[in-house]
């Protein structure tokens, strides 16, 4: 050894070579992990990829006045206002003409599949996090590394084991996209009214009954607010996720970036924002819409 | 009375705390609730509760909040868990009953109105009447059926698609006990059943219990902190205080008789001439020359004055439901009635 360093001066670190060699098993090991496991665990997401697929293709393959007409009687029916459904009709219409329809629906089919995901997986842990506090210790810490951890961190092991493609990428958004979901599923139901839960134990209801009967339609405003965040947040992660090649609106984004082309940057983000705009309005139309007799005072 | 005894609770003790059972001994052998608090940092809830409730009366169970009215009635349909004791109904031990067992005998045997109303507020006027019917697994039309003649007998005609934030507060309980009666369970639980709501509309909900019971005789269990409301409904009275029972009797009983200052202080500010009733205070058959109508034993001393004044030997005869004199009231025997028991811990305060 040279001249020691006094701990005083620099910070005690980990000496340079033990470092290089760790990063190299560290890295090495996951490596190997993903040669042998990752066809395994490809064909294991298949079924999602089929899903992914037939979406999209049911979305592209359907002539475009009936999707229009689809999208404006779903609207109709969360919002029940005909301002958000002639602003959806207006907004698609001029999608269309700007030769955006293919990409938007692309999209749409994605944010789609990751909310269906989100919903899927997202509302039972909410439910295991409201009923045992053990759960709740556990899952808190792991969602706030989701939200916090920059998403290209995540991106590299998910590529590494699935390579580039459709299913990475919706990995990645969803893992983005599902904590608000699980948090506010988790607090509607732990903010349920004690007295109504009691007057249900009294009645003799079993713990199925009271979930489905009490405390999920109870909670289901908060729940509403989650799917919300949800699908803002799957749609702030689009342009990002095509950097790992998934199709929509993100990728002319990044070809925009990269070739300095303006207008056609512009033209895609604010077709973005449209669909952001569109799932907000009408998600929180219908969450205000299933609890407006709650608020109703006498 | 000649009803059997339908709820039965022995020797039942409450704790709140880390450990309950660890300290059950200190309050069996008389520990005081603020020495326990102090030394061992346990919340004392109940105590030594015995308490018999007959079949098919109204028995309320009195006390101020912190009293543990609240924690006991929550004992019979065992939603708190008692530290130890017997819970006996119709014989049988509550606290043996599984949890399969425990949510049938809820279904079947025991309903509870709530102070709060506790009604579903996502569901209308009708599905919260059918609520407990619902899980009893009862559908269609049976369910539509069963739940109307509850919303008819309590008033709310008409109401079946409302929700409950649309209707007062006085109609929301309508609600609530249509929701308990429709069970058609034997014992009905009521916690502080009207106690949030106006007294005129309280009154009237009063009145519409009693209506009720007149027909269908349910052993109902009634927590309330209103001595007016325990004195026009309760068939038997119980007296809790820091989670002990200090005076179970019937209204004359309490009113005639209070156990102790604590009870007094309660009773100082009833409307005596209202609720003693003559067959307290009457005097013995031929204690007295009696002239003028006869009183019937179960009317009131508001009621006898004017008929005691009337009387022109100032004493008139008491007589039973069946018209048989059993014994005489005079117009000093009014008097000492409407006098309230004194108060001795009262008058050393303000010495």
């Amino acid at each position: 050894m040279a001249k020691e360093e006094s701990w005083i001066e620099a910070f005690p670190a980990m000496e340079r070579g033990d470092l290089r060699e760790l990063r190299k098993a560290v890295d090495s090991g996951f490596r190997e992990f993903s040669a042998d496991f990752g066809p395994y665990i490809e064909a294991a997401f298949d079924p999602l990829l089929t899903f992914l697929i037939w979406s999209e293709k049911l979305l592209l393959n359907t002539p475009w006045f009936i999707v229009l007409a689809a999208l404006a009687a779903i609207c109709w029916y969360g919002s029940k206002n005909i301002k958000v459904v002639i602003g959806v009709i207006v907004s698609f219409m001029l999608i269309g003409y700007f030769g955006m329809w293919e990409n938007t629906m692309r999209t749409l089919s994605m944010i789609l599949v990751c909310t269906t995901l989100s919903i899927a997986f997202g509302m039972p842990l909410g439910i295991l996090m409201a009923m045992s506090n053990k759960a709740q210790a556990i899952v808190t810490p792991i969602l706030d590394v989701m939200q916090t951890m920059p998403s290209f961190v995540y991106l590299i092991p998910v590529v590494m084991l699935l390579g580039i493609g459709k299913v990475p990428g919706l990995i990645a958004v969803v893992i983005y996209a599902i904590p608000p979901l699980i948090r506010l599923t988790n607090l509607g139901i732990r903010l349920v009214d004690k007295e109504v839960l009691e007057a249900s134990d009294a009645f003799g209801a079993s713990k199925r009954q009271k979930l489905f009967g009490v405390q999920i339609p109870l909670a289901l405003p908060n729940i509403m607010a989650g799917v919300n965040q949800t699908i803002m947040m799957a749609l702030a992660m689009v342009v990002v996720a095509s950097m790992i090649g998934v199709k929509g609106l993100g990728q002319p984004v990044l070809k925009a970036i990269n070739n300095q082309q303006f207008f056609l940057g512009v033209m895609n983000g604010l077709a973005i924002v449209a669909l952001a705009i569109i799932f907000d309005r009408v998600t929180q139309a219908y969450g205000l819409r299933i609890q407006k007799h709650r608020n109703k005072a006498h | 009375m000649s009803d059997p005894i339908k709820i039965s609770i022995r020797n039942l003790y409450k704790i709140f705390g880390k450990n309950p059972k660890s300290v059950l001994h200190h309050v069996e052998n008389g520990l005081s609730k603020p020495d326990l608090l102090e030394k061992h940092k346990h919340v004392l809830g109940l105590q030594n509760i015995n308490l018999d409730i007959e079949a098919r009366h109204i028995h309320v169970i009195m006390g101020l909040s912190g009293s543990g009215k609240s924690t006991l009635i929550r004992h019979f349909n065992r939603l708190i868990e008692p530290t130890a004791g017997e819970i006996l109904i119709d014989g049988q031990d509550v606290m043996k009953l599984n949890e399969e067992e425990l949510r049938e005998f809820r279904r079947h045997n025991i309903s509870m109105v709530f102070q709060k109303f506790g009604l579903l507020p996502h569901r209308t006027v009708m599905d919260n009447v059918g609520y407990g019917l619902a899980i009893q697994g009862i559908k269609g039309d049976e369910l539509k059926e069963r739940s109307q003649k509850w919303i008819d007998r309590v008033g709310l005609t008409g109401f079946e698609k409302h929700y409950p934030t649309q209707l007062s507060g006085g109609m929301q309980q309508r609600v609530g006990l249509a929701r308990a009666l429709a069970t058609d369970c034997e014992i009905l639980l009521m916690d502080e059943a009207f106690s949030a709501l106006d007294p005129l509309i309280r009154t009237d909900m009063q009145t519409i219990l009693l209506d009720l019971q007149k027909d269908l005789h349910k052993t109902i269990v009634f927590i309330t902190h209103d001595l007016d409301e325990a004195l026009r409904i309760g068939d038997r009275i119980t007296i809790l205080r820091d989670g002990a029972i200090i005076q179970d009797g019937g209204p004359q009983d309490i009113v005639m008789r209070p156990a102790d200052d604590y009870i007094r202080e309660f009773i100082r500010d009833i409307n005596r001439g209202r609720v003693v009733q003559i067959g307290s205070i009457m005097a013995e058959k031929g204690s007295a020359e009696t002239s003028g109508e006869p009183i019937l034993v179960s009317r009131n001393l508001e009621d006898a004055l004017p008929m005691v004044s009337a009387s022109p030997t100032n004493a008139i005869a008491v007589v039973d439901d069946n018209g048989q004199e059993i014994g005489v009231v005079t117009s000093k025997d009014i008097m000492s009635g409407m006098e309230r028991p004194a108060v001795a811990e009262r008058a050393v305060k303000f010495m």
